[in-house]
């Protein structure tokens, strides 16, 4: 598989997944993000947080271009991966998605069997066979941390599973097509406290193979898994982006220590 | 006091409005079914007509509305499938889709009869189908094309958008993830459509009057260029004009209850099948 | 790399052929619009258009033929506008008491059985009308034949209760809720609710609904035909026979010589009707697009 997004570009540091540079955003007329510029490192885990509305799920949806599923979305700025500028023209999105991997908010496991749902991707990827295909499986949902519970199940319907379970699902799903980079857009919102620790777990043992990206607004949940974080503001603006302990201890901008000391949010 | 009867004989009237529309589909069902049932028989379903059609059966009619209806759906289901997969899953051109949805609800619009002559200015004569099961189907086709696509459209909608963006993100081309993901799930309501653009189509007069219908043949079609007796045509002329058509009412009443069963069975079918389907969903 | 480049050239097929389909609706509305007017078209050599849409008498087969549809279309009228007063009161009172009144596990039941009324085939309404509905007019009314206006607008009128019915419905369901419960919080029954805060807002709706209701009625063709004797008096009487536009073509055009005035005249007719119900269903969905919107 020869890929579009081989490490190229001289002005690629190395050790950087992405480098955002002046990204602005709008769904219409209407401004979602504001000249945002930050580089996010491989394997670690940064997270993107921020009272609601202002622009970090949008954010995510920029990085693997999903943001394309509504019409009036615009981009403007650069998005430089593996070498190139992915809101250029002529970016492939479907290969670009290949290589980074997306967990929503709310699980969304396909009305399909546990096993169908983790052999999606690479199935319209082109592996066929059958063997192959297990392996796959067997491996992702291992790393995933889900092969103990559902091997006995592998035909049975996803919806079968609990929440927290379908969750580590998606996680096995997108970890299937061997991807460089998994954005997570407030994976456990939706969860339970003990379904939420065990993927806050996995994310943890994630950041040795992958680039992670998680979006939350959970302040606590940002201190205990990311190494970075990015705090965003009403209006969309990248207020501050440091060590996640850095920010949390010694804030820099006084809206960000009201915020991660719960004044607002 | 007052504010409680004005609401109550506001309320008396609307159910007897509800109630009226009961007892018409009562009535119609009720009178066709018990004058229709003493002419049912497998002969009745069985057998050609005979003497001038005065006697016999109606199977060169029920197999004719079969052909037409098989036809129209073979011409009709992929186009208003294709044309509500663009509608739903392609928007990016909303002026060009703006345009088509008018052309959709306007076509949909249009009274049978001018189907019926159109199909013959265009089907029958134009491109030379002749009066044919083929040109029956076409016209029907194009009638029964904007139900399958509301319907079409609307069973893809009803597919939460979760699903489609969970293949986009795992690098699913649009179609795949149209293919893969979204129809497996639209398919019964899809289906449902289908089935209630049938019963429409089964149960259309005017646009084969010209087109298709035959009022009595010899021996079965052989061909899709071939004329056909159908159902409703059937009825029409046993009704108004054919030989001695007061001395064959209870044919007539028959075939009146055959071809109401079968519709309102079609449309019976669709909607227990869709009350299904919302029972089963599971997301 | 074969394959990658394959799937994406799949990817533009799969969109043009979409595309395409999506299409077809409206060739098809383009070619019903030029046939029905390069076969109607011809008619004005022989008629002109006033003599057409104003003429008086309808001998298309005398010679020289005379070509005036305005019995049909006062005909059309009479027949749709009583027909009217039956689907509008009872397609709205039924979709008011689906959507406001019945309780809930009645709801569906009734959905059910106007989808059935829809479903009943023109033509065995018609031979209902025929069988039924005719004889018992007449010797009800004490008329010569039952085969009249009225008789064609009853049954119509029952037709096109489920047209009226489901947009009226639509157009209710659209009513946010939250100004049902404010309204009621205030004081107010459930029926002064619905007469003062839900139907105001879902008029538009309404009105679309009694347009496309129209449509229908003028549209259909076999119910008519059957029961309406079929006789092109001017002015059209409601307790006599009548004839409508659809019924003429129905009844003339298997019996009519290609390329004569007549059969020319027959599509111009369609032409009319195209027309008009064109005109009604802009317009509906024009007042219906407003409700739309605001929901």
């Amino acid at each position: 598989m020869v890929s579009q997004f081989q490490p190229a570009g001289p002005a690629m540091e190395m050790g950087t997944a992405f480098s955002v540079q002046h990204l602005s955003f709008f769904y219409g007329q209407e401004r979602v993000l504001t000249d945002v510029s930050l580089d996010i490192p491989q394997r670690r885990i940064t997270s993107i947080v921020g009272p609601s509305g202002c622009g970090k799920s949008t954010f995510l949806r920029v990085l693997n271009r999903l943001y394309e599923v509504v019409p009036s979305a615009r981009a403007v700025g650069q998005v430089w991966f593996e070498g190139r500028d992915i809101l250029a023209r002529g970016t492939d999105v479907v290969d670009l998605r290949r290589r980074v991997g997306m967990v929503f908010q709310k699980p969304n496991p396909f009305p399909k069997s546990v096993y169908e749902n983790v052999a999606y991707a690479p199935r319209i990827h082109g592996v066929r066979k059958r063997r192959v295909l297990y392996d796959i499986v067997a491996r992702a949902l291992g790393q995933a941390a889900l092969w103990e519970e559902v091997h006995t199940r592998l035909g049975k319907s996803a919806f079968d599973l609990s929440g927290g379970q379908q969750q580590r699902l998606c996680i096995a799903r997108a970890l299937a097509m061997e991807p460089k980079v998994i954005l997570m857009d407030e994976p456990t919102s939706a969860l339970d406290p003990t379904a939420t620790a065990k993927i806050e777990d996995l994310i943890t043992v994630l950041k040795d193979t992958y680039t992670v990206v998680i979006v939350t607004h959970n302040m606590q949940q940002a201190a205990r898994v990311s190494d970075l974080a990015a705090v965003f503001l009403t209006g969309g603006e990248m207020v501050e982006y440091d060590e996640t302990n850095r920010i949390f201890e010694n804030p820099n901008d006084k809206r960000v220590e009201d915020y991660v000391t719960g004044k607002f949010g | 006091m007052n504010r409680v009867w004005s609401q109550r004989t506001a309320f008396a009237l609307l159910g007897l409005s509800a109630l009226a529309v009961f007892a018409a589909l009562a009535v119609v069902l009720g009178f066709v079914t018990v004058r229709g049932a003493p002419a049912i028989s497998w002969e009745f379903l069985s057998a050609f007509p005979r003497r001038g059609m005065t006697e016999g059966g109606i199977f060169p009619a029920l197999l004719g509305t079969f052909y037409l209806v098989l036809g129209t759906v073979i011409v009709s289901l992929p186009l208003g499938v294709g044309a509500a997969i663009y509608l739903a899953e392609y928007a990016e051109q909303r002026s060009w889709i703006r345009v088509v949805r008018i052309g959709v609800n306007n076509l949909a619009a249009v009274p049978s009869i001018v189907f019926g002559l159109f199909g013959l200015a265009f089907f029958v004569k134009a491109l030379g189908l002749g009066v044919s099961i083929l040109s029956g189907a076409l016209t029907l086709g194009l009638m029964v094309m904007p139900l399958l696509i509301r319907s079409t459209e609307e069973a893809l909608n009803a597919v939460p958008k979760e699903f489609r963006e969970g293949a986009l993100a795992l690098g699913a081309t649009r179609w795949q993830a149209v293919r893969s993901v979204v129809l497996p799930v639209a398919v019964p309501g899809i289906l449902t459509g289908a089935i209630l653009a049938v019963g429409r189509a089964a149960g259309e007069t005017a646009p084969i009057m010209f087109t298709a219908a035959a009022f009595y043949t010899p021996r079965l079609p052989r061909s899709p260029l071939d004329e056909v007796m159908a159902l409703p045509y059937h009825l029409y002329v046993m009704a108004t004009e054919s030989t001695a058509f007061w001395r064959t009412r209870h044919l007539q009443f028959g075939t009146a209850l055959v071809l109401l069963g079968l519709v309102l069975i079609l449309y019976l079918w669709a909607a227990v099948w869709r009350a299904r389907i919302r029972r089963r969903k599971r997301w | 790399m074969r394959s990658e480049v394959r799937s994406r050239i799949g990817e533009h097929t799969v969109r043009w052929i979409m595309g395409a389909c999506a299409g077809v609706s409206l060739l098809a509305l383009g070619l019903i619009v030029l046939f029905l007017f390069r076969e109607g078209m011809p008619v004005f050599r022989t008629v002109s258009l006033g003599g057409f849409l104003g003429g008086r008498f309808w001998f298309p087969t005398s010679e020289p033929p005379s070509l005036g549809i305005l019995p049909m279309i006062l005909g059309s009228g009479l027949v749709t506008g009583f027909a009217l007063l039956v689907a509008v009161p009872l397609g709205i009172g039924t979709a008011l008491f689906v959507g406001e009144v019945a309780p809930a596990s009645a709801r569906n039941p009734l959905k059910v059985a106007v989808e059935m009324l829809a479903g009943v085939p023109s033509v065995v309404y018609g031979f209902f009308g025929l069988m039924i509905v005719v004889p018992w007019l007449q010797a009800t009314l004490n008329l010569p034949t039952g085969q009249t206006a009225l008789t064609a607008s009853l049954l119509l009128g029952i037709m096109a209760v489920p047209t009226v019915a489901s947009i009226a419905e639509d157009a209710v369901a659209a009513v946010p809720d939250t100004w049902r419960e404010a309204s009621l919080a205030l004081g107010a029954t459930r029926w002064q609710t619905l007469r003062s805060v839900v139907v105001p807002a879902a008029r538009s709706g309404l009105l679309a609904g009694t347009l496309l209701g129209m449509g229908r009625a003028v549209g259909e063709t076999m119910t008519v035909l059957m029961v309406s004797g079929n006789s092109p008096t001017l002015p059209p009487v409601l307790g006599w026979p009548v004839r409508t536009l659809t019924a003429t073509i129905a009844l003339e055009m298997a019996e009519t010589p290609v390329g004569s005035p007549h059969y020319h005249a027959l599509f111009a007719v369609g032409g009319v009707l195209f027309l008009f119900t064109l005109t009604l269903n802009v317009v509906g969905e024009l007042v219906g697009n407003r409700i739309r919107r605001l929901a």
